[in-house]
């Protein structure tokens, strides 16, 4: 971690244990006398709240799963059980399916968060793409949480998904009845959905072990983008941010526990309180929020390119755009890591954030409908122009204006970005 | 002193029995490695006894003339329609360089036989096709709700417009609905339909490449 140990072992048991296993120094140099910088705001708790959600859903989960039956005959029928006669089930049942959601959510708002200020920049690379993995996983292991409870949904958005694998030259057919384990989406699936949804979570807080090992190495960033440098900049983790992670954690679990209690199943689809039959396909298959504006991006593209048709082309633009924010620390030619200090890539920023909103509205809809009515504007324009604009953000104008972009003047430090004035 | 079995590769001398244990071990926990992997990795694919589910039997004279049934097969949907002099009359009239898929598709013929509707058939009456749309796997609407522009099947996922020989005309999906490999069992007259053949059967099903 940075700096030397502050740890000074306080009772006889604890100077015993540090000389054998010196775990309370670990966790007193993470989490206690940390060196923070002082000028971090509410958008650099969601960290936090993502530790917390992915203990919630790693303990929701291992409950239901001592009721769930991973078989295509029962698995409806044990999670409406679940819901309706296991004691607390409905509240259990609850938590997990919408707590997928707002970790979601959290996820998303702690990357633009990453995005606007430039956290991806060196020397914090490794973090950033740490950071990817872990949404990789997650997106992985909620696909597969959703095919579980066997609903019309599930079963048809497995359906489609593993039917993109299939889209590649050569292997993607036998791939696709690898990954199936039979000549359809069916019991073997859904067998091993569930056994590997139950092992990603542990993985994924695995790789959150080395995100957060990533991070204590240069330290946090902050809101001005400037590296800390004398301990002026800083305060320590405990209690300043332990304090305010905290409250901004209990406001996000009072918003949480409204849609628990109260909304329960407003996140879902109605299609997937019908159970699966591989005989009728809903008439608007989507996928779960949170896949929407990727949803999009493989929808946008109808037309082939050169030798790539356009069922593969779309699958390589959906994975693409996720696979491009693993170079973006290398795509992004600043040297200032916050958008304060970018005038024009702030602005280019704001209409990334709206266009990736905009590409989720887009993966809601129907491609040939009209986009608030207007005649001849389908959706599939729209999300054809956003996902050019998508992958532009990256590979042109962040490039670009690295080089031709006349960034603002910044404070001298952290402390004086804090001190000297309200407005750095 | 010069040690035969000393430290390994410094420049220009000969390999030592040490490298060559370094490179014999290696390989030997490489080809180890990838012999542990392999199970583990094959496990994923069709058990035994989900091959052995591959075959059912109907019978295809309850279905009448210009309708259709669709029967599950391998965990999927099965079409088999029982077309009108029309339907094969308009699949018939297609030329071949009007199919944006010219393979006939046919599990029971060679790939890359021309995608005719006489390639696609084992009578010319009765249609039978996989059910799964070939863009993304949706069951595409027939006889009974929407058969697209083409009088076949409609994909209402992504508008995949299939012809009365199921083969695809317009919109995403990139092949034609696929033919099973199937036969009439106990020849000429018989109105049972096997699907899913094994070797046996499937050199005595009587499909050749017209």
């Amino acid at each position: 971690m940075s700096g030397p140990s502050t740890y000074k072992p306080g009772t006889g048991i604890e100077k015993w244990l540090d000389d054998r296993l010196p775990i309370i120094r670990l966790g007193y140099d993470s989490f206690v006398d940390f060196p923070t910088p002082r000028n971090l705001n509410y958008w650099w708790t969601f960290g936090g709240i993502l530790a917390i959600f992915l203990m919630i859903q790693i303990v929701s989960g291992i409950v239901l799963a001592m009721h769930y039956v991973a078989h295509e005959d029962y698995a409806f029928d044990s999670v409406q059980r679940i819901t309706r006669d296991v004691p607390f089930g409905w509240l259990i049942q609850s938590m997990h399916a919408n707590g997928a959601s707002f970790f979601f959510v959290a996820v998303y708002l702690h990357m633009f968060r990453g995005l606007y200020y430039g956290s991806y920049k060196a020397p914090r690379e490794i973090l950033w793409i740490l950071g990817v993995v872990i949404y990789l996983l997650m997106m992985a292991t909620g696909f597969m949480g959703y095919v579980l409870p066997w609903g019309q949904m599930s079963y048809w958005g497995a359906m489609v998904i593993t039917n993109l694998i299939g889209a590649l030259p050569f292997i993607g057919d036998a791939l696709r009845e690898w990954l199936w384990g039979g000549f359809s989406v069916g019991q073997a699936t859904l067998n091993r959905f569930f056994s590997l949804h139950y092992l990603l979570p542990f993985v994924i807080a695995a790789v959150v072990g080395l995100h957060i090992w990533a991070l204590h190495v240069p330290g946090n960033g902050n809101p001005v983008g400037l590296e800390v440098k004398t301990k002026k900049d800083t305060l320590p983790f405990h209690p300043y941010y332990t304090v305010k992670d905290g409250f901004a954690i209990i406001v996000y679990l009072m918003v949480f526990a409204v849609f628990v209690f109260f909304l329960p199943t407003v996140l879902g689809h109605a299609d997937n309180y019908i159970e699966a039959d591989p005989l009728v396909t809903p008439a608007h298959i989507v996928p779960e929020w949170y896949y929407l504006p990727f949803y999009a991006i493989l929808r946008a593209i109808t037309f082939d390119i050169g030798p790539i048709d356009a069922k593969l082309g779309g699958v390589l633009a959906m994975f693409g755009a996720i696979g491009i924010l693993f170079v973006l620390p290398w795509l992004d030619t600043s040297k200032v890591r916050s958008m304060r200090y970018r005038p024009l890539t702030r602005w280019f920023f704001i209409f990334f954030v709206a266009g990736a909103l905009g590409l989720g509205w887009c993966g809601a809809k129907n491609p040939d409908d009209f986009v608030l009515g207007i005649e001849g504007f389908k959706f599939l324009y729209l999300g054809q122009f956003l996902t050019f604009y998508y992958f532009a953000y990256f590979i042109v104008i962040l490039p670009l204006m690295g080089i031709i972009e006349k960034p603002k003047e910044r404070p001298a430090s952290i402390e004086a970005a804090v001190l000297g004035s309200d407005k750095a | 002193m010069t040690e035969e079995n000393g430290a390994p590769g410094a420049d220009g001398q000969e390999p030592s029995r040490r490298d060559f244990i370094y490179i014999a071990a290696g390989g030997v926990a490489a080809v180890g490695g990838g012999l542990v992997a392999w199970p583990f990795i094959d496990q994923m694919n069709p058990a035994a006894d989900t091959l052995a589910l591959g075959s059912i039997r109907v019978d295809v004279s309850v279905v009448p003339v210009g309708s259709e049934i669709t029967v599950m097969w391998r965990g999927g949907p099965v079409f088999i329609r029982h077309r009108t002099e029309e339907e094969i009359a308009e699949a018939r009239a297609v030329e071949l360089d009007a199919l944006p898929d010219e393979d006939a598709r046919n599990d029971n013929l060679p790939a890359g036989t021309p995608g005719t509707d006489a390639n696609r058939v084992l009578r010319p009456e009765f249609l039978i096709v996989k059910g799964n749309c070939t863009h993304l796997g949706c069951v595409p609407l027939g006889l009974s709700a929407n058969t697209g522009d083409y009088d076949g099947w409609y994909c209402p996922c992504h508008g995949s417009h299939y012809d009365t020989s199921a083969r695809i005309r317009r919109g995403p999906a990139p092949e034609n609905l696929p033919v099973p490999d199937y036969y009439f069992e106990g020849g000429d007259e018989s109105m049972l339909v096997k699907i899913g053949l094994s070797p046996d059967e499937a050199s005595n099903s009587g499909w050749a490449v017209s």
